[in-house]
C-alpha cells in the first residue's frame, strides 16, 4: 500500500512541476531570483547525473583510458557539441562503448 | 499551410529519431525496476503515473536501497525540477489554449518532447496549430515509453547486461545538456554540479545528487552575477 502512495507522491510532484507555469502563467509572478535560478537547473541536474555515470562506472573513481564509459561519454559530448543531434549522439556513444568493450574486454 | 493533422504528424516525425534512445532506456528501466524488487504492476504503472525516465530509474534504485518514501519523493522532485524550466518556456506559447489542452500537454512534457516542441514553437511561422505538434511528439514518446518499459518488466533477465543499455540515459542527457551550455555561467553550473556529484557520491540515498544540483544552481547564479553584462551589482 505504502509503495503505491510513494508512487502517487512521485507522480504528483512531477506533474505539478510540469503543469506549474503552463497553468499559472499570468496569475503568479515568480520572484526574479527563482527565474534566474531556473535556467541553471537543467545543466546542474543533468551534470549531476552524467558525470558520476562516466567517472564512477563501477562505483569507484576511474579516470583512466581504460574507462570505456568515460571515453564513450566524451566522444558523445563532442558529437553533441558539433551536431546537436540527439540520435547521432546516442548512436555514436553506444558504438564507441561497444567497440571499446570489445577491445578492452 | 498547416492543419492540426499536419502538425500532429510533424510532431510524430520529429520525435521518431529520439525514440531510438528512449526505447533501450525503457527496456533497461523495466529490467532494473523488477530487479530492484518492485512488484511488476508497480514498476509498470510508474511509467504512466510518473512518466519521467531518469526519476523512475533513480527511484527504483532508491527503493532497492530501502530509502524512505519521503526521500524517494524529494529526489524525484529534484531530478524532475528541470521540467519547471520547460513549463516556463512553453507557457507563453500555450497560454491561449483551453485548460483541457494545458492539463494534457503538461502531462506529456518530457525532455525529449520539449526539445522538439520548443524548436517548433520558435520557428517564425504563425501557425495556430502548433500545440498539435506538441501532442504528436508527446504521444509518440508516451507510447514508446509505455511499450518499452512493459517489455523490460516482462522480458526481465533476457536482456544481457553486457549490452550496457543503461548507458543510453547518460548519452541522452549528454545530448540534451551540451546545447544548453550556452555561456560561462551554465558551464560553471554543470562543472561544479558534476564535481560535487562525484565527491558526494558516498552520501547515502543519493543525497549527493541533491547537494550537487543545489551547488550547481548557486554557482551558476554567482558566475552570472559577476559577468560584465550583469545589470545589478
Amino acid at each position: 500500500m505504502s509503495l503505491w502512495l510513494t508512487l502517487l507522491g512521485m507522480g504528483l510532484v512531477t506533474y505539478a512541476i510540469r503543469l506549474s507555469l503552463i497553468l499559472l502563467i499570468g496569475r503568479i509572478e515568480l520572484p526574479l531570483i527563482v527565474q534566474r535560478a531556473l535556467r541553471f537547473v537543467p545543466p546542474a541536474v543533468l551534470a549531476a547525473i552524467i558525470v558520476p555515470a562516466l567517472l564512477l562506472p563501477a562505483g569507484t573513481l576511474d579516470i583512466s583510458l581504460g574507462n570505456a564509459r568515460l571515453i564513450a561519454g566524451l566522444c558523445a559530448a563532442l558529437v553533441a557539441w558539433r551536431t546537436r543531434n540527439i540520435l547521432v549522439t546516442i548512436v555514436v556513444g553506444l558504438a564507441v562503448l561497444w567497440g571499446l568493450q570489445a577491445v578492452i574486454g | 499551410m498547416s492543419s492540426p493533422r499536419s502538425e500532429f504528424l510533424a510532431g510524430l516525425r520529429a520525435e521518431a529519431p529520439i525514440l531510438l534512445g528512449v526505447i533501450p532506456f525503457g527496456l533497461i528501466y523495466g529490467v532494473l525496476a523488477v530487479g530492484a524488487g518492485l512488484p511488476r504492476d508497480v514498476a509498470l504503472f510508474m511509467s504512466s503515473i510518473v512518466f519521467a525516465g531518469s526519476s523512475q530509474f533513480i527511484g527504483a534504485q532508491l527503493f532497492r536501497d530501502n530509502a524512505p518514501a519521503l526521500v524517494i519523493i524529494l529526489t524525484t522532485f529534484v531530478v524532475n525540477l528541470r521540467h519547471m524550466l520547460y513549463s516556463a518556456s512553453l507557457a507563453p506559447h500555450t497560454q491561449h489554449l483551453r485548460p483541457g489542452w494545458k492539463w494534457l500537454l503538461a502531462y506529456l512534457l518530457t525532455d525529449e518532447a520539449y526539445a522538439v516542441t520548443i524548436t517548433r514553437y520558435n520557428e517564425p511561422d504563425p501557425s495556430p496549430h502548433k500545440h498539435w505538434f506538441f501532442l504528436g511528439a508527446g504521444l509518440a514518446l508516451w507510447t514508446s515509453w509505455q511499450t518499452s518499459t512493459a517489455l523490460g518488466v516482462f522480458l526481465g533477465a533476457q536482456i544481457p547486461e553486457s549490452w550496457s543499455l543503461d548507458f543510453t540515459l547518460a548519452l541522452t542527457f549528454i545530448a540534451i545538456v551540451i546545447p544548453a551550455l550556452k555561456d560561462r555561467a551554465a558551464v560553471a553550473s554543470a562543472l561544479s554540479a558534476g564535481l560535487v556529484a562525484v565527491l558526494a557520491t558516498s552520501l547515502p540515498l543519493r543525497l549527493g545528487l541533491i547537494v550537487a544540483a543545489l551547488t550547481g544552481i548557486v554557482v551558476g547564479l554567482v558566475v552570472e552575477a559577476q559577468s560584465p553584462s550583469a545589470d545589478h551589482q
